[in-house]
């Protein structure tokens, strides 16, 4: 420091090297960053309120007015009688078929390559394209689904009146978006369970099969289940994809008689979908009052399923 | 009592028992190999009808006035020129509030503050993108960029840019976050112990120390900005196609709008001409600037990561 050859050592006193040291009064410079921090900090919460508020106050109107019945109706082109229920039924379909295919498949892989891959070249090729999908913009699952799922959807029957651009394509694509994030969140789990676990089980004559499953699953279960839930507020979330492979961005009716076959084939809608394609329509009121009601709905879920996610996590939070 | 000696039969175990390994064990190989079938899956479905599209377009159509797919004008630099200007704009958002609020939690704030603000930055971060589309249609563009420039459009790249920042923030704050506390507290000791005060030390120490976490989140935030759909298609217009421009207060249209545009038109995507075709040359771009940018975000945590 320079300032020290400005001191005399023989008569320096406490309070002069204090002085010193101060250079004569305030440092304003570090107390300028901190401030330049924490502006920056509450400008991005800032944003976050006025979001929620400026939502919050368009919505308001809608569930003033309407009250549940917003939920329970179906599409309508009459803003007056327009609800959610059919994207929620839409949601609800493709996040069981992502459950069904995304979660068993990712959570096999994540037990492949955490318990049985051998570290070896391939193991961590395998491990680089998982991690590579799950940067992979959503908008090309959506090139994808209709490259393949839509045309596998017509081969398998499913079909119906869309000719492939229904419900079930629509899972299958996101199951797809979604499985490289139930892949690295599972495996993150098995990892996280000690190996003193796993010797005790090979210890008392357990094959791998078993100490996986009665082992080293039963512990990571909690994590893994966290991850999964993550993954279906993801896939709740998403649009693009759907807009993609062909969801129905207009009204429609529903197909057929409406038996389940029919629902699953025919015309559908999602909740992100939903808000899209409202603020987009030419009577104001579907974009000023119903979407910003319809992203009200879309959070709420979101924050149910996060909420069980966290949950989950500190109902789990076991230290080794 | 005479012991029999143990074969190798025995310490081998049940043959049941043994195929039952073998059965699981592919069960599970299947499963992990997955992932890799979808990447041939997507690399396969976009180079097929990319090249058909290549092989079949007139090459001029490719450098013209802008992107009209269904009138045959398919200008890439027109797409390439709006992602890019879409994108600078999020990262001059994102790089001061991600880097700001990332530095203020893992230095400044009390464990206590900290507990709930991360979580509520990581709130900001499951907002899905259409409820940001929304947003920047209905909120940040008549309100900030039509106050600030009174003649411009309601449909901008800068309305949009500036919404796909507010999206990617949170991503710089928590990978930068996770960066800047992974630092050592003897490196923020040793600063302290030289006579560095608390900014020096963040300025100095901290923040070189954590460089490559940083610039991985930036750069996979960038990766994020280029690929996201629904902001740019919602607030910056350009329904059908748009005209090659470099001013942010214009309609344009994205990549990704491109894609999500021509899909969702009114014929929906027809197998008349190359609009089809197009998508999926436009796909494949994609695809690849943003696995390129991820495994450079990768490369640059494995390589420059210091341990300590």
């Amino acid at each position: 420091m320079s300032t020290s050859s400005t001191l005399n050592p023989r008569r320096a006193t406490s309070e002069e090297v204090a002085k010193t040291i101060k250079r004569g009064g305030a440092n304003w410079k570090p107390i300028a960053f901190q401030a330049l921090l924490l502006i920056l900090l509450s400008v991005s919460l800032l944003i976050l309120i006025v979001l929620l508020a400026d939502i919050l106050v368009s919505a308001w109107p809608t569930f003033r007015d309407r009250g549940l019945s917003f939920i329970t109706d179906g599409l309508s082109l009459n803003p007056e009688t327009a609800g959610v229920w059919t994207a929620i039924v839409g949601s609800v379909i493709i996040a069981v078929v992502v459950a069904v295919l995304a979660f068993p498949v990712g959570i096999g892989a994540a037990i492949y390559l955490e318990e049985y891959a051998p570290n070896n070249s391939i193991t961590r090729f395998v491990d680089t394209t998982v991690r590579n999908l799950a940067g992979v913009p959503s908008i090309v699952y959506g090139l994808l689904g209709l490259a393949l799922f839509v045309p596998l959807v017509n081969i398998i029957g499913f079909g119906g009146a869309t000719s492939g651009k229904n419900v079930v394509a629509a899972g299958i694509t996101m199951a797809a978006l979604v499985l490289p994030i139930v892949i690295i969140t599972s495996a993150e789990a098995i990892r996280a369970v000690p190996n003193a676990i796993r010797e005790a089980g090979y210890g008392v004559g357990a094959t791998k099969w078993e100490v996986v499953k009665n082992h080293v699953m039963p512990v990571a279960l909690p994590g893994v289940l966290t991850g999964t839930v993550l993954t279906l507020a993801r896939a709740f979330g998403e649009t693009a994809p759907l807009l993609v492979i062909g969801v129905a961005t207009g009204f429609f009716a529903p197909a057929g008689d409406a038996s389940f076959y029919d629902t699953l084939t025919g015309p559908y809608t999602a909740l992100p979908v939903v808000v899209f394609s409202w603020t987009r329509q030419t009577q104001a009121e579907f974009a000023e009052t119903l979407a910003p009601a319809a992203i009200v709905v879309l959070l709420v879920v979101l924050f149910i399923l996060n909420g069980l996610a966290i949950w989950m996590r500190n109902r789990s939070d076991r230290k080794w | 009592m005479t012991t029999q000696p143990i074969t190798a039969q025995e310490l081998a175990g049940d043959p049941k028992r043994r195929r039952k390994e073998t059965r699981v064990k592919a069960v599970f190989m299947v499963a992990g190999f997955t992932s890799i079938a979808i990447s041939i899956a997507i690399i396969v479905s976009l180079a097929g009808e990319a090249w058909n599209f290549i092989s079949q377009v007139e090459l001029s159509a490719l450098w013209t006035l802008g992107w009209f797919p269904r009138r045959g004008l398919y200008d890439i630099p027109t797409l390439v020129i709006a992602t890019t200007i879409i994108s600078i704009i999020a990262m001059i958002v994102a790089i001061p509030l991600g880097l700001g609020a990332a530095a203020y939690l893992a230095e400044y704030a009390t464990p206590r503050a900290r507990k709930w603000l991360k979580p509520t930055i990581e709130v900001l971060a499951g907002i899905p993108s259409v409820v940001l589309g929304f947003w920047a249609l209905t909120f940040i563009s008549p309100e900030i960029v039509q106050r600030i420039f009174t003649s411009s459009k309601p449909f901008t790249m800068l309305a949009a840019g500036l919404g796909v920042g507010v999206l990617i923030t949170p991503l710089v704050a928590t990978v930068s976050e996770d960066a800047m506390r992974a630092v050592p507290l003897s490196l923020r000791e040793a600063s302290y112990g030289l006579g560095a005060n608390k900014a020096t030390t963040v300025r100095k120490v901290v923040f070189p120390a954590a460089i490559s976490g940083i610039v991985a989140s930036l750069i996979l935030a960038l990766s994020r900005a280029i690929g996201e759909t629904m902001i740019v298609f919602m607030a910056a217009g350009a329904v059908g196609g748009a005209i090659r421009t470099w001013n942010p207060l214009e309609p344009g249209q994205t990549m990704t709008a491109a894609i999500a545009s021509l899909a969702t038109g009114s014929d929906q995507v027809a197998g008349e001409g190359l609009a089809f075709q197009s998508l999926f040359f436009v796909g494949l771009l994609l695809f690849l600037l943003t696995l390129a940018l991820n495994s450079i975000s990768n490369r640059v945590v494995r390589k420059y990561r210091e341990t300590y």
